[in-house]
């Protein structure tokens, strides 16, 4: 059975009404610019998001805010997005901040077959209440868990038809665990590859992680922050 | 005189040591960057999956799949590798990070520190603060010594959701050097021209300054 599809909205068409969504990237590098697309022109509500950051205003996650498709955002860092912190203080839109290193293992662990794990980031402060702790060693730890997500939507660099991922720069971020812990893995491509283009040892995320894949249109790339170097 | 951003950036520089792996946060702790002591190497970590990070790139060398934790648009160096956000944060937990700086809105005297929420105001998030605070060993905080209102920073305890309990070991801000020991905050530098009760005025925290307190080396 074919991984292929033609394009973004074939790729998230089964993606329904208040499901939990995985959603790579960090702050708008290596966002699956097609898919988050898609997903407004879909038109789904009452989602749930899994990112570490939510866009900006009119990019990324941001226009999925924008369109009012989120029903609450899990995510480490929302600081780039006047809309979200509106919706948020207003109370129309629900947020549970977690520790970005918490928030990575917790998706590490959902594609891992790991139930929890102990973390000692955020050990009295108020991203322990309600969790079990425990001591080791003399440190305090608090025990966090895996995520239950639907769908995980990824962007990678370089695929192939077998779903095999190569990610470019820091556009892998949260990429690589999202994409083995969603239930089904929707992976968009700058390059659709042939099986044996792809060096095997190269490979990031091995192709069994991923149910979908697509080569991805009109990347943007948007950068939040151009610094450079003058001559 | 106090210390502008800067000069609080070369002071916490001095403190690096050859062969360190260094994590610096978003504002003042990145200007250290550029003033790393002659003779010293030091790979800087950046929490989103870059481990030797370099300088801004030129103009035509710009690459969007290629930025720091801060969203800024950086290069590569020979040895630097890449790697998942899960990595980098296993780097972290595991204290293999050697310094990290960070800024605060509020330090306590017993080392709590408080810097990513004012309830009903600003919602930022943590990022990736927590996880650096509960597992460094040699933490820095930079910041300034008051907010903007005038009110000290340095206090008995803090008022805002804290970020991390008794972690925080150093602080450098404007005013001084100080070192948290004992319930307390132990000025071990003065900022140049400035004097013991100016800092006592601008401190709400225990201050301990004994015998003679030299001036900062800028």
């Amino acid at each position: 059975m074919s991984k292929v599809v033609d394009n973004a909205n074939q790729a998230v068409a089964q993606i329904k009404d208040g499901m939990t969504l995985m959603l790579g990237g960090f702050g708008l590098c290596g966002i699956p610019e097609n898919s988050i697309q898609a997903l407004v022109k879909l038109g789904v509500k009452n989602l749930t998001c899994i990112s570490n950051n939510a866009g900006v205003d009119d990019f990324g996650i941001g226009l999925m805010l924008q369109t009012k498709q989120v029903k609450k955002m899990i995510s480490s860092y929302v600081g780039e997005n006047a809309e979200f912190e509106r919706q948020l203080l207003s109370g129309e839109l629900e947020v549970d901040l977690i520790p970005q290193g918490t928030l990575a293992e917790r998706i590490r662990a959902t594609g891992a077959g790991i139930p929890a794990f102990y973390t000692p980031a955020g050990f009295g402060t108020e991203v322990q209440q309600g969790k079990e702790t425990r001591m080791f060693n003399g440190k305090n730890y608090i025990l966090e868990s895996a995520f239950n997500s639907d769908y995980a939507l990824v962007k990678a660099w370089k695929g192939d038809t077998d779903g095999n991922l190569v990610f470019k720069g820091t556009a892998r971020n949260f990429n690589p665990m999202m994409a083995m812990a969603g239930k089904i893995t929707i992976a968009e491509v700058e390059e659709l590859l042939e099986p044996g283009e792809l060096n095997p040892n190269f490979i990031h995320v091995p192709g069994i992680f991923v149910n979908t894949i697509f080569k991805g249109t009109n990347y943007e790339k948007r950068i939040e922050q151009r610094t450079v170097t003058t001559k | 005189m106090a210390l502008d951003k800067f000069q609080i950036a070369q002071r916490i520089a001095k403190e690096l040591k050859d062969g360190y792996y260094v994590n610096l946060g978003i504002g003042i702790p990145t200007l250290i960057a550029n003033y790393i002591p002659e003779g010293v190497n030091v790979t800087l970590q950046s929490e989103n999956g870059l481990l030797g990070m370099g300088p801004f790139p030129y103009e035509e060398e710009v690459d969007a799949d290629l930025i720091n934790a801060g969203k800024q648009t950086v290069t590569t160096l020979d040895g630097s590798s890449i790697f998942d956000s899960a990595m980098s944060f296993a780097m972290i937990r595991s204290g293999r990070i050697d310094l990290t700086v960070l800024g605060a809105m509020e330090i306590a005297q017993n080392g709590d520190i408080a810097n990513w929420k004012i309830p009903g105001k600003m919602v930022k998030g943590m990022g990736g603060a927590m996880d650096l605070v509960a597992s460094a060993e040699n933490i820095i905080v930079a910041m300034r010594h008051t907010n903007k209102h005038g009110k000290s920073k340095l206090l008995k305890e803090c008022t805002l959701p804290l970020t991390g309990t008794a972690c925080i070991k150093r602080v450098v801000t404007d005013l001084g050097y100080f070192e948290i020991k004992e319930n307390a905050f132990h000025l071990l530098e003065r900022a140049p021209g400035v004097n013991i009760e100016d800092i006592q005025k601008a401190t709400e925290g225990t201050l301990v300054a004994e015998g003679d307190i030299p001036e900062m080396q800028i």
